[in-house]
């Protein structure tokens, strides 16, 4: 094989900031890196912690949360919610063996259009020299008859 | 008062309308025992084989349909009682603990009771656990998911876990969710890590660390150590425990502006 290993990156991102942040990082015609499938949902509030559990079975190698920052949340206090169960399930992650340097966390407001070229340049980086996630990757082949 | 008198008494008084305590079971085993008339109450029984958090079927609609009851119980069970009350699962009046002395029961009519009771008690994981607990915090990471993958790899999914817990008392679980399917039913390495991270996520600041999941598992594998260390990080990042009070608020639910953290970028 050839082909040098590229990195599947989910992104999961509000709507109000990291979205819009995304979004002006295209309008700004920032190149980044392709490797990265962005999913807005409305709020981090809403990114239930299975949804980084099941992108991980679907072969995601790496996963970016992202939404507003601490007091930009659009419903107020969707982002310190979700903050609080980052807090406990990375741990939890971490306790169950699972690679949290896989998962980045971050806050990227609307107007970060260049921050958010910069993370996902960096966490494809350092998910390029992870390797694939070979462990998650084999356990979900168990779920495939 | 000692435990069988002090049942007879609120049998016979009416004050409730049955006791939820343990009798003999059989091989020298204990097993959960509803007294509901006074001349039964000589069958109970209280001692270090008397394990089962019998808050568990508080939640239970035919025992909420019972009316008062009173319950036989130790420092967990006192524990998991006020987070039913904390999370307005059961009314401080349809349920009387008899907190657990040797064979002595004192009546604990009111939260507060319970509340000033367990501030007595010290709070400590059996050393058993801690040691496990120690050991699995000094691996790498590879070593805590090869431990986790071995453990997993002997469920059968037969929910005892969730069953015997006094907290998942949901009654649409996730696991029974189909629509969309949020875990695989087989139990499969990949369906099994699944449960057992929704488990612990689930009970995370609301686990009172009875250890009874893993006393249920069939197959020994240490599933308490998932909620405790769940519920220790809630703990040490939040400062709050479940089962300290009757007026808790869900640690995940909750928040304050100033929660530190490390790791967000």
């Amino acid at each position: 094989m050839t082909d040098a290993f590229e990195p599947k990156i989910t992104a999961f991102v509000c709507n109000w900031c990291t979205y819009a942040g995304a979004d002006l990082t295209g309008t700004s015609r920032i190149k980044y890196q392709s490797n990265v499938r962005v999913l807005r949902l409305p709020c981090t509030g809403r990114i239930d912690f299975m949804l980084l559990a099941k992108a991980f079975a679907r072969g995601a190698d790496g996963i970016i949360v992202s939404g507003c920052h601490p007091n930009d949340c659009h419903y107020t206090s969707g982002n310190y919610h979700a903050r609080r169960r980052w807090m406990v399930y990375r741990d939890l992650m971490d306790f169950m063996g699972i690679d949290t340097r896989r998962v980045t966390f971050s806050w990227v407001s609307a107007a970060e259009g260049a921050r958010w070229a910069e993370l996902v340049n960096e966490v494809t980086t350092s998910v390029r020299n992870l390797g694939p996630y070979a462990e998650y990757k084999e356990l979900a082949l168990a779920g495939v008859e | 008062m000692d435990l069988r008198a002090k049942s007879r008494e609120l049998l016979e008084s009416g004050a409730v309308k049955a006791v939820i305590g343990f009798k003999d079971g059989t091989m020298g085993a204990r097993r959960p025992v509803f007294v509901r008339q006074a001349d039964k109450a000589a069958a109970l029984v209280f001692d270090e084989g008397c394990r089962q958090n019998l808050a568990a079927y508080l939640t239970r609609n035919e025992v909420q349909k019972m009316g008062r009851v009173a319950v036989a119980a130790g420092p967990d069970t006192l524990r998991a009682i006020l987070q039913l009350m904390a999370e307005r699962q059961i009314k401080e009046g349809d349920v009387l603990p008899l907190a657990m002395e040797g064979t002595e029961a004192v009546e604990l009519p009111t939260a507060q009771a319970v509340e000033e009771h367990l501030a007595l008690k010290a709070k400590e994981l059996p050393a058993a656990d801690r040691e496990l607990l120690a050991r699995l915090d000094a691996m790498t990471r590879e070593e805590r998911w090869a431990f986790w993958q071995g453990e997993l790899a002997r469920c059968v999914k037969c929910y005892a876990c969730r069953n015997s817990c006094p907290m998942c008392y949901c009654g649409h679980c996730t696991m029974d969710c189909n629509r969309p399917q949020w875990v695989p039913v087989p139990s499969h390495a990949l369906g099994n890590l699944e449960y057992h991270m929704v488990r612990a996520m689930h009970l995370a600041g609301r686990c009172v660390e009875c250890g009874d999941c893993g006393r249920a598992c069939p197959v020994g594998i240490p599933v308490h150590l998932l909620t405790f260390h769940a519920e220790e990080s809630v703990h040490r990042q939040f400062g709050q425990r479940a089962g300290a009070s009757s007026r808790l608020d869900y640690a995940l639910s909750t928040f304050r502006p100033d929660d530190k953290e490390t790791f967000i970028r």
